[in-house]
């Protein structure tokens, strides 16, 4: 530090410097401290200050209606509406590394929901992440992409949740690590992580182009082509809106550093689910979710049934079909459909392949023959049944050879069902196999499916299956 | 502000200011890794690009035995039902988990959405059931209400004789000094159910009773309010349980649930409408 002046004569010197290099430090660490704190107060202050940009002035039946089909596609109730219990009176725990989370009641109850709320209040929470009484939210509530929600669209979905049930429940407190309890620490994140209205952005490949070439156009030939980009843009914003604010997909789907923060949200580079033990893979890469070399149709037909030749929707995302995108309109699964289709393609260095050992593959094969070929095929190519796909084929299944094997594995141990919808209401099912297989029979079964039929991930440890929830 | 209150934050603002990894360290375990660099390692899994092939045999059979036939029906959409449950739901009472076959369908519909929806506790069960729509419930439940198949013949009770005289004292009769009716008021004389919602007693694993009423006993276990069974259990001791679990357990079974009746049942008992 430079408080410190070296000296060559004394013995004593190299003591004293060390001392004042440490007392150096002890003033200059909190110092520092100090004022980031004061930064990041500051600047909650400064933006607690700011004009809330001018809301709905009256309550329509439209407003109402446009907010419960935004309530859905946000899915308010995924995490608002505990399993059995009241809808929207909150109380569901959320796992994150950092603690427990518990969601709010967004009934209308005066004392424990959001009675008393006006729509200012709601569209600072959607905005800014603060609660009415001026609390920091924490970011397990996805205001981190809600911010990029438009204030029509927070008032609608305030209006709609006006008019649902009032009931009187009070979460149970968040249960934090330290220092995640306290609200400067809070501070200090936003600081570092969030910017309101900061939506996240990429290039949308192709159109702008398209939409400039075609306009100065004179014949009416190219007037329609230019009318055509025109809409091919207009869905393209709109898929962006939803997948990025109000379908809040970055949120799982988009890697986290160590303080829980998204890096590089509109990338959607595949991340961790909560602590739920499953992943969310990347919807950037072809081989892991990307979607770039499907037809739109496809898509917006899985969106909407979370089933489709290529895939089912399975763990977390079944929930966020069955509770969500099943409600979407045609229109809006086309534009998400035309958004993700358009995600920059990434690729990924494929690990050299090491084959499992013989032994682990021979266990796999008698695990296999007993409990897998009668749906999944000699082949690993699926079974159908009356000409439709019944099993999924393992062969080149990319939930099969994702490079972590959690949803693989998280599939053989607790088997499911992909969620009933409109479009699918029949689904067939997996069973649970941890209730009949070893820890090590599991490793053996994944791998031999990871590495069977041209698949060439890795293999699967014991150690991996015995780390499952 | 106080000024103990800016302390901690004091800390952790020196920790990012700094940059340091002393507490950050702590969440490396729960930190997500990078996906980025290694999403898939299934990018050269393309066929005709695997000359240098995986180790593994390219067909794997079944044995002996030609592959399960696959029919367009509900008794294949609960194939995966069947590994804890047996085949068509007809689990013997040597194993835990209990037969489905010939329960009332309204019985196994309350079940399946109560595991759906938190009433009863059974992680694997939830997660199987956690999107599925009544609709499918409802079909389910009677797939399996409707089969008529045998029970094989019961074990033991293993119970003295004075045990089984209070047992089927409890189960006949009941305990009017505890409130607690007879088995057979509600679940029929030959304990066989009543549709379209009791259940019948016999052809259950004693493990699964012993765990069903210890289950209600303290709370783990709910049925739709008023939740009579709860009463039930509660008033119950953990000996009358065991042995009257026993008892039920060692009945031969194989009687058809009654047919619904008009005539009120001694408890009020919620969940019982068609």
């Amino acid at each position: 530090m430079s408080g410190a002046p070296m000296s060559m004569t004394s013995g004593a010197a190299p003591m004293r410097t060390f001392v004042r290099l440490l007392v150096g430090i002890a003033i200059a660490l909190p110092l520092m401290a100090l004022l980031l704190l004061a930064g990041a107060w500051g600047r909650e202050f400064w933006l607690s200050g700011r004009p809330a940009v001018p809301g709905a002035t009256e309550t329509t039946p439209a407003l109402i209606a446009r907010g419960a089909y935004l309530a859905r596609v946000a899915n308010c109730a995924g995490c608002h509406s505990p399993r059995g219990g009241a809808p929207l009176a909150g109380g569901l725990a959320l796992g994150t590394p950092f603690g427990t989370l518990f969601s709010s009641n967004l009934t209308p109850d005066p004392e424990t929901g959001i009675g008393r709320w006006t729509a200012d209040d709601f569209w600072r929470a959607m905005h800014h992440g603060r609660s009415r009484d001026g609390r920091l939210l924490y970011p397990a509530f996805p205001y981190t992409s809600y911010t990029a929600m438009t204030r029509e669209d927070a008032d609608a979905i305030f209006a709609w949740l006006r008019q649902q049930p009032a009931v009187t429940r009070t979460a149970p407190p968040h249960q934090l690590g330290w220092p995640y309890r306290w609200q400067s620490a809070l501070a200090v994140w936003r600081l570092m992580y969030f910017t309101p209205g900061d939506a996240p952005s990429h290039e949308e490949p192709g159109t702008d182009r398209a939409a400039t070439q075609a306009s100065p156009a004179q014949t009416a030939q190219a007037a329609q082509a230019a009318q055509t980009a025109q809409t091919a843009q207009t869905a393209l914003a709109r898929g962006r809106y939803l997948v990025q604010a109000v379908g809040h997909c970055a949120e799982c789907h988009a890697p986290r550093n160590r303080l829980g923060a998204l890096r590089d949200a509109a990338g959607l580079r595949g991340g961790w689910v909560g602590v739920q033990g499953w992943i969310a893979p990347s919807l950037a890469d072809p081989h892991a979710a990307g979607v770039q070399d499907w037809s739109e149709a496809e898509v917006s037909a899985w969106l909407r049934s979370g089933w489709s030749e290529r895939g089912a929707a399975l763990g977390p995302m079944a929930d966020v079909v069955a509770e969500s995108l099943r409600y979407l309109t045609d229109a809006d699964a086309q534009a998400m459909a035309s958004y993700l289709r358009g995600l920059p393609r990434e690729g990924s260095d494929a690990a050299e392949f090491k084959p499992a050992s013989p032994a682990q593959l021979d266990l796999g094969r008698q695990v296999y023959a007993r409990y897998c070929v009668d749906c999944h095929g000699e082949q690993g190519q699926g079974r159908r049944i009356d000409g439709q796909p019944a099993y999924p084929a393992l062969a080149g299944n990319r939930a099969v050879t994702l490079a972590a094997p959690q949803n693989l594995l998280q599939m053989l141990a607790d088997g499911g069902y992909s969620p009933t919808t409109p479009a699918h209401p029949r689904p067939y099912g997996m069973p649970p196999l941890r209730q009949v297989l070893t820890a090590a029979e599991m490793a053996a079964v994944a791998t031999l499916v990871r590495q069977s039929w041209g698949n060439r991930a890795s293999a699967v440890t014991e150690q991996e299956v015995l780390r499952l929830k | 502000m106080k000024i103990s209150r800016f302390v901690p934050g004091v800390l952790i603002a020196a920790v990012l200011g700094q940059g340091l990894s002393a507490a950050s360290a702590a969440f490396a375990q729960a930190a997500p890794p990078s996906t980025a660099s290694s999403a898939s390692g299934a990018s050269a899994s393309l066929p005709g690009a695997t000359t240098a092939a995986p180790a593994a045999a390219p067909s794997i059979d079944a044995g002996a035995r030609p592959l399960r036939p696959l029919t367009n029906d509900i008794a294949e959409r609960v194939q995966a039902c069947t590994l804890c449950h047996g085949a068509q739901g007809r689990a013997t009472p040597q194993g835990y988990f209990p037969r489905l076959a010939g329960k009332p369908s309204g019985y196994l519909y309350n079940q399946l959405q109560s595991f759906r929806d938190g009433r009863r506790h059974h992680a694997l069960m939830a997660g199987l059931l956690r999107n599925m729509s009544d609709d499918y419930l409802r079909e389910i439940a009677g797939y399996f209400a409707a089969l008529d198949v045998p029970y094989p013949a019961p074990g033991p009770s293993g119970l003295s004789g004075e045990q089984q005289a209070r047992a089927e004292r409890l189960i006949t009769q009941g305990d009017p000094s505890r409130k607690v009716p007879a088995c057979t008021a509600c679940h029929g004389p030959a304990m066989a159910g009543r549709a379209p919602a009791i259940p019948g007693l016999l052809g259950l694993p004693r493990d699964y009773l012993v765990g069903q009423l210890g289950a209600w006993r303290n709370g783990l276990r709910r049925a739709h309010a008023p939740d009579c069974m709860a009463d039930v259990a509660q008033a119950l001791s953990t000996d009358d349980i065991a042995v009257v679990a026993s008892w039920l357990a060692a009945r031969p079974a194989g009687a058809h649930p009654e047919p619904p009746s008009g005539v009120p049942l001694p408890v009020d008992c919620g969940g019982l409408a068609p």
